[in-house]
């Protein structure tokens, strides 16, 4: 093998890595004790924050990435990967997460945005990015901007699957919007949802999205995770739907299995079975304006 | 006489593990590609891939659905790329895999460090006469392979490609990036 031959953080690199998390749960995680749980369910990887959405809607204020003290005591606790977030638009926060190892950064509307006209440019680094989107069109110009996998948006910290259906029926109903339609046609949609012409003709061409797509935002029990499945996520992701139900352990092995067996009810019956109290939730209709998080970005 | 390749689709990247197979398999009518998630379907197979993903969440998944028996006990050819390599091996550094014990190899996860440190390289590989663009992600490497076994590529970091019989696994990602000289190599060494 040749050194002088060697490439790191390439797009196939990047997006690789994502492909490796498809059928899977990533579940956010506060300590080191959290992530040892998440990683004995069967988790494919950890995100490490300083709270789980829940809490920082609780806590308001600035939401900034967490302490990297806390980050490293997490990395160094299991062997899956872990990501980390950083602030839309706060490429330092960003290059620090790099710096202490993570293996992904999520650039999350979840934390106080950083730039109210710019998101990071993605390209510019080794590890690879996920970004959240709402629709087709903000799905793109996050894989333009070199997001390597992309979540719906949701909305965060509620424990309710509304808004993250209403994402995916979004991204997915846009890809098949495109069906039929001839390159000039595309060529024009592309303009109506702001997105690159090149990302929407390749979106036709393959049916679905370039890169990896999850789901996040509002999943808290097996069968919503087994719902953002049927729809066409390739994961999920559980933010406080975990450590904020009555059974942490058993909560994060029944999503684990009802993501494997997302197609199987008789399944997903069995082991939502006595799980005892899911996350209590929020009525997102309720949220005054700027508590809404999925609105942060575009 | 077509060939018949299951994928096991419990976690990781089995869709690109599928399209390449179906591609390698375009000149031989009468094979097909399917996704394994129950016993009942390795029945018939002429060959299993066993995808790249988490390997600890797979070990998991084989376990709860009752795959372990019947994939330690399948006689047919094995494809075994990056997670897959590390079920294949019957040592691993890493008591929550449990390992298939199908390639006598000792193999280590995460040999190359973490994401940042993933990369691809020109690869040389034994029976291939150009080298191959391979794309190492989180990859564990075989620290120490038993009788029998045949390396075929080794880089400072370890062993990352071996064959044994009609089995061969593969550190790095050849479903990835789009070169199935590989997934030949695998498909005529069916026949041995």
């Amino acid at each position: 093998m040749k050194l002088e031959e060697l490439r790191f953080g390439t797009e196939l690199i990047k997006r690789g890595f994502a492909s490796m998390q498809k059928g899977g749960v990533i579940m956010d995680v506060v300590n080191a004790e959290q992530a040892k749980l998440a990683e004995e369910a069967g988790a494919v990887a950890v995100m490490a924050l300083e709270r789980v959405p829940a809490d920082i809607r609780a806590a308001g204020g600035v939401a900034r990435m967490a302490d990297p003290q806390k980050i490293v005591e997490i990395i160094d606790a299991v062997s899956i990967p872990v990501m980390g977030k950083a602030r839309i638009g706060h490429f330092v926060e960003a290059q620090i997460l790099e710096a202490l190892g993570v293996d992904m950064v999520d650039e999350s509307e979840v934390l106080t945005p950083a730039d109210e006209q710019f998101h990071i440019d993605k390209a510019q680094f080794s590890v690879p990015f996920v970004c959240g989107a709402r629709n087709l069109g903000e799905a793109l110009r996050r894989i333009d901007e070199g997001a390597a996998m992309i979540r719906t948006k949701g909305e965060a910290g509620t424990g309710n699957v509304v808004e993250a259906v209403r994402h995916m029926r979004a991204i997915m109903g846009g890809i098949r919007a495109l069906t039929g339609l001839s390159s000039q046609e595309l060529v024009d949609c592309a303009r109506d949802i702001e997105a690159p012409a090149a990302l929407v003709i390749e979106c036709a061409e393959r049916g679905r999205l370039p890169v990896v797509n999850f789901s996040a935002g509002g999943i808290a029990t097996p069968a919503d995770a087994a719902l953002m499945m049927q729809l066409g996520a390739d994961g999920v992701f559980v933010g406080s739907g975990i450590f904020k139900s009555a059974n942490p352990e058993a909560t994060a092995r029944a999503i684990v299995e009802a993501v494997n067996h997302y197609d199987d009810p008789k399944v997903i019956a069995e082991v939502s079975k006595g799980l005892g109290a899911a996350m209590k939730g929020l009525d997102v209709h309720l949220l005054r304006e700027d508590e809404v998080l999925q609105t942060r970005g575009r | 006489m077509g060939v018949k390749v299951g994928v096991l689709a419990l976690q990781g990247d089995v869709a690109e593990h599928i399209t390449a197979f179906r591609e390698a398999l375009t000149d031989r009518p009468g094979s097909s590609v399917v996704p394994v998630r129950r016993v009942a379907d390795l029945g018939d197979l002429d060959a299993l891939a066993i995808p790249g993903g988490e390997s600890t969440t797979i070990s998991r998944l084989i376990e709860k659905n009752g795959l372990y028996e019947p994939i330690a006990g399948f006689e047919g050819g094995i494809f075994a790329t990056c997670a897959g390599m590390v079920l294949l091996a019957d040592r691993v550094d890493d008591p929550r895999v449990r390992p298939l014990s199908l390639i006598p190899m000792h193999v280590a996860r995460n040999a190359f460090g973490r994401q940042v440190d993933s990369r691809e390289a020109m690869l040389d590989v034994a029976g291939l006469a150009e080298p191959f663009r391979a794309v190492f992600i989180r990859a564990p490497a075989a620290t120490e392979v038993g009788p029998g076994v045949e390396v075929l590529a080794r880089i400072p970091e370890g062993i990352v490609a071996v064959r044994h019989g009609r089995k061969m696994a593969f550190a790095f990602h050849p479903e990835l990036g789009g070169d199935l000289r590989l997934h030949r190599m695998f498909l005529e060494n069916l026949r041995v």
